[in-house]
């Protein structure tokens, strides 16, 4: 089933295209990349997705079950979060947000998903901790059992191993798969790591001078593709 | 000791020095709240620039002559503000660069304003008491009196009512934004009520102290707790606490109310940067 659909939309900020001409569409369990260049548009396309900013030219449909709060989105982090006091269970249940609309406070039935979604990113220990004072790798899944608190059907998640050392990476990787495959939630991803390309992707979406969208296999023997894999420092793909 | 408080009582028989105790408390502890958010989204400045803009209204209020000059200052200041926060995070003249340029801008404009048509024999006084907060808190009239207490009450049912909300959007606005949250609405909102508050606090410190108010309660708190909710009520507290005994030291030792309450903060930053250096220790 096909969650987002994208005819030839450009996507760009303050009256500026920053990539256009993109077709493709993401279905429900895809693993789903976007490699590219720094400066290609990664970041804006996503947070076009997420209605964060508007589509410069063309159109995005989206299934109607998304419309109301089914996506989870996992930012990069902003230098305000650095030294943020708050508790892991206070960041997690902000994630509950999308589905109380006026309400003040949240409620027990909201407490809990929090508690579950902690406990599956293993960080249900920490949950009086202040997030300051985490690793790298902990407050990624910290915001990750967030963004699962919103996310029903599909993640959206900017360089989610960005600063994270090889053992966090592997972890984030190796949660990510299981939320793909056993919670059948749909994973867009961008990422500069080809490992997450090589090892994770079903699908690719690369923007640059020359755009590509197709399953990895061909995006592997594709021109972007080839190059993609060069600038990482690896072997074209035999 | 019996004399201090023999003279404390004393005092308290005249309702002008109750009324500027109650004022006082209902305004530090609306201030401290909404600091928290302000120092975490790196507004720490922007009480400087409003007040400084309410300074220059009041001048241009003094100037011509109006009896109770809240009620131009508070909706001046409350555009300013909207404005302000808008610009932050917009392009071409980055937030910081705005708000000194509106800070210096308005505080210029209003001392000049008062120097040319001042009608007060006492010019600089009068400056002075604006600028630094002599003595306003203890010579509010009643009806200025009744306007901040129930927009201090209104701004704490404000904040209480959209904790979490507010919290959301201090933590990650994208986020927020990304789950349907009316961001920019919540912002309107923290920069109406900071105006607000503002001005409300400008009568305890005075336009050049009262940033005292909004960071120093917040910032002493986070030294030493970790979660939102324990620094909004560690900044309360401590803020109600500096705010009373500035009040009392003043009035028993006659020193002026806004830099009594600063220096006494300042104290207690260090006192919190000491624990927080133990808590830190031992964990």
């Amino acid at each position: 089933m096909i969650q987002i659909r994208c005819r030839d939309l450009s996507v760009g900020y303050d009256g500026k295209t920053v990539a256009s001409g993109l077709n493709f569409e993401i279905c429900s369990g895809d693993y789903f990349c976007i490699a590219g260049q720094n400066g290609s548009g990664k970041t804006t396309l996503m947070k076009t997705l997420l209605r964060l900013l508007p589509p410069v030219k063309g159109n995005i449909l989206t299934e109607k079950s998304l419309n109301d709060g089914g996506i989870g989105y996992l930012p990069q982090q902003t230098p305000v979060q650095k030294d943020f006091p708050a508790s892991v269970r206070e960041i997690v249940l902000s994630g509950c947000q999308g589905m109380r609309g006026l309400r003040p406070f949240y409620s027990r039935i909201e407490k809990a998903l929090a508690e579950v979604n902690m406990e599956k990113m293993g960080v249900h220990g920490l949950s009086e901790r202040c997030y300051r004072e985490l690793s790298g790798g902990q407050q990624q899944r910290v915001l990750l059992a967030r963004a699962l608190c919103a996310a029903k059907k599909i993640l959206l998640l900017d360089e989610p191993v960005s600063g994270l050392d090889p053992g966090a990476t592997e972890e984030m990787y190796g949660l990510l798969a299981e939320l793909n495959k056993k919670d059948d939630i749909t994973i867009v991803m961008i990422s500069h790591d080809r490992r997450a390309v090589l090892d994770y992707a079903d699908r690719v979406l690369h923007i640059g001078s020359v755009c590509f969208f197709g399953t990895k296999e061909k995006y592997l023997q594709s021109g972007p593709g080839r190059e993609f894999l060069y600038s990482q420092g690896g072997k074209a793909y035999e | 000791m019996n004399e201090i408080i023999e003279k404390l009582l004393f005092y308290m028989e005249y309702p002008f020095v109750r009324h500027a105790l109650a004022v006082g408390v209902m305004i530090a502890l609306c201030s401290s709240l909404l600091g928290v958010t302000l120092v975490l989204k790196r507004f720490s400045f922007i009480g400087d620039g409003l007040s400084h803009v309410a300074f220059g209204t009041t001048a241009i209020a003094a100037a011509a002559n109006m009896t109770s000059s809240l009620t131009v200052v508070l909706p001046v200041t409350v555009v300013s503000a909207v404005l302000l926060l808008r610009t932050g995070r917009r392009a071409g003249i980055n937030g910081d660069a705005a708000l000194a340029m509106v800070s210096v801008g308005a505080l210029a404009g209003g001392y000049l304003l008062m120097n040319l048509l001042s009608a007060g024999p006492n010019l600089s006084g009068d400056v002075c008491s604006t600028l630094f907060g002599s003595v306003s808190i203890l010579t509010l009239t009643e009806r200025d009196m009744y306007l901040c207490m129930a927009l201090s009450v209104a701004a704490i049912a404000m904040f209480l009512l959209f904790y979490n909300k507010i919290f959301a959007v201090t933590f990650d606005e994208n986020f927020a934004r990304a789950l349907g949250e009316k961001t920019d609405f919540y912002n309107f909102m923290i920069a109406v009520m900071t105006a607000v508050i503002i001005v409300l606090a400008m009568n305890l410190a005075g336009s050049l102290l009262v940033s005292a108010l909004v960071v120093f309660p917040a910032i002493s708190a986070m030294r030493v707790f970790g979660s939102f909710r324990a620094v909004t009520v560690c900044s309360a507290v401590i803020s109600v606490f500096g705010v009373l005994c500035g009040i009392l030291v003043s009035i028993l030792a006659g020193t002026p109310v806004g830099s009594t309450i600063a220096v006494l903060y300042i104290g207690i930053f260090f006192v919190f940067c000491g624990l927080g250096k133990l808590k830190g220790r031992r964990e």
